[in-house]
């Protein structure tokens, strides 16, 4: 299977401290990235770098076989974001959140409703995201990444906050995601078990 | 992935939600868009009680007066552009949308003006009068000042990503813009000075247009460029 997302001898320093060098790493279509490692050795830099929001000391990072520097704008067009900080409103409500989302990137909005309904939202779809729950937040998020057509999913701690149908949820939701051709990127210290190729990076 | 019933938003699209998205956050929190105007409504009501009634004085100082006040005024908004954006992970999704970073900082401070710049605009024939200033140079201060809160917000923009990833980064806003800010202030009091005087006023206002034309173009660069180094 041909690679993806691929990277190449990556090497970042945050300050003075080397977090890790000559890391490689390959991802094909439908398949699972997996970062882990203890709390402060690097999983959330490594993500933020591969998605381009920090810079590597060395190395490529290849999406389709081009360099990400070359073509940030297809990379970016293809991937969508999910993190501690969900990146929403808190005045605004789901649907004014997420339809600003929709101005952004590509996106499916006929799917809507049933992503909502999918993940316990729809009945408080017009509250403002700040009177949620750290876990519904975290739900608003997924919904983001349901309704985007990406085929990239970058997730740091994608279990936080989440109740236990909500883990199932996140694995759920990724496995179809990964069985319909898409890739995953996870940075996480719970174990993730999704059947199907997963591989993974370990950072000391 | 892509299907067929999918929205393929445009290169504007990212523009327009931004802008938006950020008026409507203004509608839904009123006070961040009335405290500026009420700040520069201030310091252009004391003044001519500070300075005395004569209506000579009022007209000679009045044009430096509102001009102060609306930098000032512009600054003290600034200061909170991105920081919210930066606080709740907006930032991270912005420079992480396939849209191209520059036009949504453009959006970012077209948005700013819209909220800030604009309400200072259509107040500031009030502070005209209470300076006594010639009902004919009024028309003249609201178009310098379109030009000039229109360019200040761009600037600004620049000073805020800057600075957006430091705590207490005030200070330090004011000091990256006020040098680039002091053309503005200058051009536009004194257009405003000599239109009270009957005076030609065309050179001064070109200036402005074309400074405000200059951050129109090449703020949203500089601003993309901040943002992700402030990011990180």
């Amino acid at each position: 299977m041909t690679e993806i997302l691929s990277g190449n001898d990556l090497c970042l320093f945050r300050g003075d401290r080397c977090l890790f060098k000559n890391l490689e790493f390959a991802l094909s279509e439908g398949e699972l990235l997996v970062i882990e490692g203890p709390n402060g050795s690097g999983k959330t830099s490594l993500l933020r770098a591969v998605a381009g929001l920090l810079e590597f000391e060395t190395g490529t990072v290849s999406w389709d076989g081009v360099p990400v520097r070359k073509n940030f704008q297809a990379f970016r067009s293809d991937l969508v974001w999910l993190s501690h900080r969900v990146g929403f409103k808190g005045d605004l409500n789901i649907l004014e959140n997420l339809k600003f989302e929709s101005g952004l990137r590509d996106s499916d909005q006929t799917r809507l409703a049933d992503v909502l309904e999918r993940l316990s939202l729809s009945g408080i779809a017009d509250l403002p995201i700040r009177v949620l729950s750290a876990g519904q937040q975290r739900r608003v998020a997924l919904a983001r990444m349901l309704l985007a057509n990406a085929r990239l999913w970058m997730m740091d701690e994608p279990f936080t906050n989440l109740d236990k149908a909500g883990q199932v949820l996140v694995k759920d939701v990724t496995r179809e995601h990964l069985l319909s051709g898409g890739l995953c990127v996870v940075a996480s210290h719970q174990p993730i078990e999704i059947d199907g190729s997963t591989r993974r990076v370990t950072l000391q | 992935m892509t299907t067929a019933s999918g929205n393929h938003p445009g290169i504007w699209s990212g523009l327009v939600a931004v802008i938006r998205r950020d008026v409507l956050l203004a509608w839904k929190r009123p006070g961040d868009v009335l405290n500026p105007l009420f700040f520069f409504a201030m310091i252009s009501t004391l003044f001519p009680l500070a300075i005395g009634p004569s209506a000579e004085q009022l007209q000679f100082s009045g044009p430096g007066v509102v001009w102060v006040a609306a930098l000032l005024a512009a600054l003290l908004s600034l200061n909170s552009l991105f920081l919210s954006d930066h606080e709740d992970g907006s930032l991270d999704q912005l420079i992480l949308s396939p849209q191209p970073l520059p036009l949504l900082a453009l959006a970012k401070a077209l948005a700013h003006w819209l909220t800030t710049g604009l309400p200072l605009v259509l107040v500031s024939p009030l502070m005209a009068i209470t300076f006594q200033m010639p009902a004919g140079t009024i028309s003249i201060m609201m178009l310098t000042l379109v030009f000039g809160t229109v360019s200040l917000s761009l600037l600004g923009s620049i000073g805020a990503a800057l600075t957006v990833g430091l705590h207490r980064g005030s200070a330090l806003l004011s000091l990256v813009i006020l040098p680039l800010a002091m053309p503005i202030l200058i051009f536009g009091a004194r257009t405003v000075s000599l239109a009270a005087a009957d005076d030609a006023v065309a050179a001064g206002i070109y200036f402005l247009a074309a400074y405000c034309m200059l951050a129109l173009t090449l703020a949203p660069f500089a601003t993309a460029a901040a943002l992700r180094i402030s990011n990180e």
